[in-house]
């Protein structure tokens, strides 16, 4: 179970009309993994994410989730592979006329005949996981920074997603949130078996979570190393690799 | 699947096997809860060995279970259950500090009364002291120590007035013609319907110019100015200006009252046109009327001191509109609702304090004999 394939990319392109950010990306996310989309600012780890989660398309290849080939997919198949997925957006990206219980219960309502009974009790225990049990009542602009990323996550994890996309969820937070947020994803990565794919250049982050990763280098606009992020700092591909894990430091 | 239990004494032992997937059996589930809070049962067990799949309605079940252990200050053994399910469970339960919700507390219907009256009094102040700041703006201007970008003085100039020209050329030559219209009913009784020509002319040049142009740049540009104004707060831009010393009177309001206490006399003299254009296509074509006895008619009931009310109509409700929209910008909160809220108030005042202030200067000139 643990060594199956869940999201394999072939030949992805980013780009944005003739400008080409990164070219012919091929890599595979194992179930259950914690992988890590890392590089410099602007290499488009963002925009990849944005083409994994079917927001933006790729001018070539092809990704696959659970084997099922998204990109030739009908849009009802994509709707379909959608909902075995969860994002959760940089700034969290509540809906600020609704209370964190509506936010959370929204996907709940939409996609399942679950009784509005259960629907509260899923509310209140997706609230617990990340930690804000009680907070259901409250709005947005009630909470703080931290809180509105926890908020986010649970309703990223309403449907009980396999694969949680998550973009910079370490942003904006102060060394302690960002803590808790790692140890949360960590629990939640055990204990749901979720696959979480994440965007981040929080190098606390990628070695406290990361069970594998990939490096995209804005100059060759290909991946420059993929592996556990521990081992590729251990031993490093190249310079620029050792470089980013080490903030700026020189090999040798 | 369905949930099963056994009570042999004190102790109530839940069995769980096979899958529980979208598990959603209300009475069943109610049935467990009331058993497990009867005060016989003074232990809770549940037994796991056969269970398959299972989703997060399974753990709402088993945490419930927990909670009302826990309240009930019983025992409760969930040792049998899968390793990572016992630490969903865990998760869960390992924060529990109660959140602090500002409640509103119950008022009584006097004292809520009383809060309105406050509050309606507080923003009519914040809206004076506003008004005082912008004129303070306008002062600075004049004697050339006000700081604003020239560029954007003239990309709201051309927003209100070459971008606005069609709306208000349509809106306003349809009231001419709904003018021409309705006054021609009442005229044809008496054989008079030549003075529509009068009717319109007086009625476009003397308010009703003013007002149309009024209300279309209200719903389009005081729109527009909330909007932008409210977005800049959303994304902190508003506080960047403060902390650089710029006033944001000056760097954003000035700009945008002056384009339109400039542009609206224009406006409104367009609107005056367009309005006896369309009353002089119902005049001419409906109500027979010859072209040179409509033209006669409507120069013989112009006259320079209703256009110059006219005139002085759109200059205020320019100043009103501007101050409307960049008061509700600046005032905005800091979500994405609060744009939308802005924009509302910011269109639905100026609407408002526009006939208030027709009110005030129709009665003014009255007294005055203009």
């Amino acid at each position: 179970m643990e060594n199956l394939l869940q999201i394999k990319a072939e030949n992805i392109t980013i780009a944005y009309g003739d400008f080409v950010l990164m070219k012919n990306l091929n890599f595979e996310i194992k179930k259950q993994d914690i992988f890590i989309i890392m590089g410099g600012s602007g290499c488009g780890k963002s925009s990849l994410l944005r083409i994994l989660t079917g927001l933006h398309s790729s001018p070539t290849g092809r990704f696959f989730i659970d084997g099922i080939d998204y990109v030739h997919s009908t849009p009802l198949q994509q709707k379909e592979l959608m909902k075995k997925c969860g994002i959760l957006y940089q700034s969290g990206a509540l809906f600020s006329s609704m209370t964190l219980g509506e936010n959370i219960a929204l996907p709940l309502q939409q996609y399942t005949d679950y009784s509005p009974k259960l629907i509260k009790e899923l509310v209140e225990l997706k609230l617990a996981l990340v930690g804000l049990k009680g907070f259901a009542d409250f709005y947005p602009s009630e909470i703080s920074g931290g809180m509105a990323k926890r908020a986010g996550l649970a309703r990223a994890l309403a449907l009980d997603p396999e694969i949680l996309y998550c973009d910079e969820p370490s942003a904006g937070l102060d060394p302690i949130s960002s803590k808790l947020l790692d140890d949360l994803i960590l629990d939640l990565n055990q204990s749901l078996g979720t696959t979480f794919v994440i965007v981040t250049h929080e190098l606390a982050s990628i070695f406290a979570v990361g069970s594998n990763s990939i490096f995209l280098d804005t100059e060759s606009k290909s991946i420059l190393a993929r592996g556990n992020p521990k081992e590729l700092l251990n031993n490093p591909p190249n310079e620029k690799i050792y470089e980013f894990l080490t903030r700026g430091k020189k090999h040798g | 699947m369905e949930i099963t239990y056994k009570q042999n004494k004190e102790k109530l032992t839940v069995f769980l096997s096979g899958s529980y997937v979208d598990y959603d059996n209300e009475e069943e589930k109610s049935i467990l809860y009331e058993k497990s809070q009867s005060r016989t049962i003074k232990e809770i067990v549940v037994e796991a060995d056969d269970l398959k799949n299972w989703d997060s309605t399974l753990v709402v079940v088993l945490c419930k279970l927990r909670t009302i252990a826990q309240e009930r200050k019983i025992n409760y053994n969930f040792s049998s259950l899968p390793e990572h399910l016992s630490r969903l469970i865990d998760l869960a339960f390992s924060v529990d500090r109660k959140p602090t919700h500002s409640d509103s507390e119950f008022k009584c219907y006097l004292e809520r009364l009383g809060n309105i009256g406050v509050n309606a009094w507080k923003s009519f102040c914040r809206g004076c002291h506003f008004m005082r700041l912008s004129w303070s703006s306008i002062g600075r201007l004049l004697i050339g120590k006000a700081i604003f970008r020239k560029v954007d003085f003239l990309f709201s100039l051309e927003d209100c007035t070459y971008r606005a020209v069609g709306i208000i050329s349509l809106v306003s030559f349809m009231v001419g013609l709904i003018l021409a219209f309705v006054g021609a009913i009442q005229l044809k009784n008496f054989g008079a319907q030549i003075y529509v020509a009068s009717l319109v002319a007086i009625g476009m040049t003397r308010i009703m110019g003013a007002i149309m142009a009024g209300v279309v740049v209200s719903g389009r540009t005081g729109a527009s100015y909330a909007a932008t104004i409210g977005t800049m707060q959303v994304n902190e831009e508003l506080d960047a200006l403060k902390t650089m010393g710029i006033s944001i009177i000056d760097f954003l309001v000035l700009p945008r009252i002056s384009s339109l206490i400039i542009s609206m006399p224009f406006i409104t003299l367009l609107a005056d046109a367009m309005g006896i254009l369309g009353g002089g296509t119902v005049g001419i074509l409906m109500l027979g009327i010859s072209p040179e006895e409509y033209i006669k008619y409507t120069t013989d009931a112009l006259n320079m001191k209703n256009f110059l009310v006219g005139v002085f109509h759109g200059f205020i409700y320019g100043y009103v509109i501007a101050i409307c929209g960049c008061y509700y910008g600046i005032n905005c909160g800091r979500n994405a609702d609060s744009v939308g809220v802005a924009t509302t108030k910011a269109v639905v005042s100026s609407i408002v304090w526009m006939i208030v202030v027709t009110g005030i200067v129709t009665a003014a000139m009255e007294v005055l004999g203009i």
